[in-house]
């Protein structure tokens, strides 16, 4: 039988070039996620090993919690406030972000003269790396003598001390992060873009539609789904916000940050890398995964309501 | 307002927000180069110099002075360049498997792989960190580029396309007695090269700019990359803005490099980025 026969060697040839991915797979994402599910539910500070225990269930017997780590975390006053600073990242980020890369994009998609170097200006940041993107940025910020708070004295505002003030350390963290960003969802949303069929327009301008107009019943509703897309990825990041926080507020992540710029993220690797409390931040980091998941989940579902699918 | 005016509005509407945006763009990095070209006297001057009064390149020399800065760029090179090589091997040989190949579990597997897409990448960094301790594998080149040998995403993307190429393709080196491997070597990745340069850019530009995870690996000062190097700079000279924008702007050159020598695959490559 011939065919079966192919089969079984295809079958062990498909195992060869699975191997790498495979290992991979297994050692370097399904234990660790099953060793962090364990880790959460135990006071582990990750330095004594297994044997100074005296075996796996003397180790479980002494460092068990349970899900007390969750319920630490949880009833915790940092938790609500790490909650709040990153709710507060998001809404004054994800309007700033929509309005300025649809913008953008509106304007590469016209290929005026200057179209490309516009594009390369928008790239640059992008490129950037976020450690030196931040560094760029707190000194921007710098109260007597950066660029911004001189640009506003201009035109006799008195800026504020940005990062060094609880109230505007987050709205500095939100405009280093626009200025980061507007390339790369630009770009996505220049995709969408283009991917409209001009006969909407030409119908729409035979019908006699104004510009405005037609961004709004046409250009908008057919970019929904290109809006929908960038506004999941841009939650998602806004929820793992971190170099920035840990460049601009603190120094090399050593000291603390001011508590208005603590986030999920800084949390987590702080309990676990300088406090060695791995137990702790594993649970974080669980919550974390709930929260990203239920955000998007909700996303998924009201995606109904507002996104406009070409049928 | 009749037609002709109206164009001559939007036209104009159009570059003063295009004018604004690229304005708000590119501001940081002027004040980055025109701050990098200071002294450390300038550097307090208001109001504020755009063009230095004594420009020097001082800073730059300082940069490789203060910490071995020449080291970790050739940290950088070596872990980036590893990175993108093992992703790129071991999810190509992956997708080739998931596109072209039957065996048993296929479909499992492969939504397997996908639903990691799903874990935000903190959930496994510290039983990783502890991982690589038990081995020995921290402040090790091998400890930071150790988990791109599996990246479901390069996978998913490598998969789709290798799906699309027709099985005629690979029949007919198969009747001329070619292995399942030579298949692979020489049928398939050539005809995937586009995807695999989109990929590489992408994980280049990732690599190349990482932060979280090389923080957790490296420790040791000769051990790490450009963006821990600068991380490191602002902790110790945290006013010396001279030389950290000298240090960031020597972090660019590589990336703005390789930028323009491979611009068609960054396009594409940025617009997929937003997928991983």
């Amino acid at each position: 039988m011939p065919h079966l026969h192919r089969n079984k060697t295809e079958g062990s040839s498909a195992f060869l070039f699975l191997l790498p991915s495979l290992s991979g797979f297994l050692i370097l994402s399904l234990v660790p996620v099953l060793g962090s599910l364990v880790l959460s539910l135990t006071s582990w500070d990750g330095l004594r090993s297994l044997s100074d225990f005296g075996g796996a269930g003397a180790f479980l017997q002494d460092q068990f919690v349970g899900g007390a780590h969750y319920a630490e975390i949880l009833g915790s006053e940092e938790f609500h406030r790490v909650l709040r600073n990153t709710l507060y990242f998001i809404l004054l980020y994800l309007p700033g972000i929509l309005v300025l890369s649809i913008t953008a994009a509106l304007i590469l998609n016209r290929k005026l003269p200057g179209a490309t170097l516009f594009r390369v200006l928008f790239y640059i940041p992008v490129l950037t790396s976020w450690v030196a993107g931040a560094l760029v940025w707190k000194w921007v910020l710098s109260p007597e003598y950066g660029v911004l708070n001189n640009l506003l004295a201009l035109v006799h505002i008195q800026g504020p001390g940005w990062l060094f003030t609880d109230t505007w350390a987050m709205p500095g963290i939100v405009l280093a992060s626009l200025w980061k960003d507007i390339g790369f969802f630009g770009l996505i949303i220049l995709g969408g873009l283009q991917g409209i069929s001009p006969t909407y327009y030409e119908a729409a301008e035979l019908d006699g539609a104004g510009k405005l107009q037609q961004l709004y019943r046409i250009t908008i509703p057919l970019l929904s789904p290109t809006i929908f897309f960038v506004l999941i990825i841009a939650v998602i990041n806004s929820i793992q916000l971190f170099p920035q926080v840990m460049v601009m507020t603190t120094t090399t992540g050593i000291s603390e940050p001011r508590p208005s710029t603590q986030v999920l993220v800084e949390r987590i690797y702080r309990y676990a890398f300088r406090y060695y409390k791995m137990g702790y931040a594993a649970a974080f980091s669980w919550i974390l995964f709930v929260i990203v998941f239920s955000l998007t989940a909700i996303q998924m579902r009201l995606q109904k309501v507002w996104v406009h699918y070409e049928s | 307002m009749n037609r002709k005016t109206g164009k001559v509005f939007s036209t104009a509407l159009h570059y003063l927000l295009a004018g604004t945006i690229a304005f708000i763009v590119v501001i940081p990095f002027l004040w980055m180069i025109s701050t990098a070209l200071k002294d450390k006297g300038a550097l307090l001057a208001v109001p504020i110099q755009w063009i230095p009064a004594e420009p020097s390149l001082d800073s730059f020399r300082k940069v490789f002075e203060v910490f071995p800065f020449a080291r970790s760029f050739f940290n950088s090179v070596i872990i980036t360049f590893f990175t993108v090589l093992v992703t790129l091997l071991s999810a190509s040989m992956a997708a080739f498997a998931f596109a072209k190949l039957h065996f048993r579990g296929k479909k499992i597997l492969f939504s397997l792989f996908l639903a990691t897409l799903m874990i935000p990448q903190q959930v496994t960094t510290i039983p990783l960190f502890l991982v690589l301790r038990t081995f020995g594998l921290l402040d090790t080149y091998t400890g930071v580029v150790l988990p791109s040998i599996f990246s479901a995403f390069a996978i998913f993307m490598l998969r789709q396309h290798m799906a699309g190429i027709p099985n005629d393709f690979m029949e007919a080196a198969r009747i001329d007695g070619a292995s399942n491997f030579m298949v692979y070597r020489i049928v398939i990745l050539p005809l995937v090269s586009a995807s695999l340069a989109t990929l590489g850019v992408i994980i280049f530009m990732t690599a190349w700019n990482d932060y979280f995870w090389p923080l957790v690996v490296l420790s040791d000062r000769h051990k790490m990359t450009l963006t821990l190097a600068l991380n490191q700079l602002n902790g110790q000279y945290s006013s010396w803005y001279n030389v950290l924008m000298a240090g960031s702007l020597l972090s660019m050159i590589p990336i703005i490099l390789v930028y323009i020598a491979a611009q068609r695959w960054f396009k594409t490559g940025l617009q997929l980025g937003g997928l991983k």
